[in-house]
């Protein structure tokens, strides 16, 4: 038995604010091929139901740091993406 | 301690964080809730945060400035519902002297606004709320978007 598998990774995604309320959820878990980046993830999540409302390159955050969209993502990230910050 | 608080923000508690003998002064920034937004009444704000995320950011942002300027930093900001004239952020920066103060407060203040994950929902006089964008600028009295640096913060 060698049925040959796609390697993958589960990630966890957060969304806030009006993305959250877009997509109609706070939490997603994915699962992308690899090699996945920040970028594959948005990808993914812009095409969801209520996804497409999302710009096409929102401010995103890897493991509590903000990142690019070609920041690699491992298994087990916590990748969020962040509408525009209107903190102060 | 936390950066972040549902409570009404102690500047006193900040002052004593910051004060040192070897220090020669204190600057200070309050951040206060305003009753008007591009020409519409706020009657409150509710700010929501990305928690742990803003934690993060706020001590990097704390340690970056004390690392530049040899100053001591502290830092509030209010989560949750806030009354015009709330204090919702705060920072106190202390040095020996008083150029570094200002400068650093300048810089915690101005960095907070472009890093941490924050969010405002206001609620105006006309009963309609909605999600501030700092990026949508006016144009004509229309607010339209123009992005918002997208990957390039942090």
């Amino acid at each position: 038995m060698s049925s040959p598998t796609i390697p993958s990774v589960s990630v966890r995604v957060l969304l806030f604010a009006s993305y959250a309320e877009r997509l109609g959820r706070e939490v997603l878990e994915l699962t992308l091929p690899t090699p996945a980046t920040v970028g594959g993830v948005l990808r993914e999540v812009r095409s969801l139901p209520g996804g497409e409302q999302l710009p096409a390159r929102p401010l995103c955050a890897l493991n509590l740091s903000h990142v690019g969209p070609d920041t690699p993502v491992s298994g087990g990230d916590e990748i969020a993406i962040l509408p525009p910050l209107a903190g102060g | 301690m936390s950066f972040l608080t549902e409570l009404p923000i102690d500047l006193a508690e900040l002052l004593a964080e910051v004060a040192e003998p070897d220090h020669g002064g204190i600057a200070t920034f309050l951040g206060t809730v305003r009753n008007h937004h591009r020409g519409r009444g706020v009657l409150r704000l509710e700010y929501s945060a990305y928690t742990p995320m803003a934690e993060a950011e706020c001590a990097r942002i704390a340690a970056e400035a004390a690392a530049r300027w040899s100053v001591a930093v502290a830092l509030r900001h209010r989560i949750g519902r806030l009354e015009v004239g709330d204090v919702a952020v705060a920072i106190a920066v202390a040095s020996a002297h008083r150029d570094e103060a200002f400068v650093g407060c300048r810089y915690a203040i101005e960095e907070v606004k472009r890093r941490v994950p924050i969010w405002k929902q206001e609620f105006y006089s006309d009963g309609t709320v909605a999600w501030v964008d700092p990026t949508r600028v006016e144009k004509s009295g229309i607010a339209e978007g123009v992005g918002h640096g997208g990957w390039s913060a942090g």
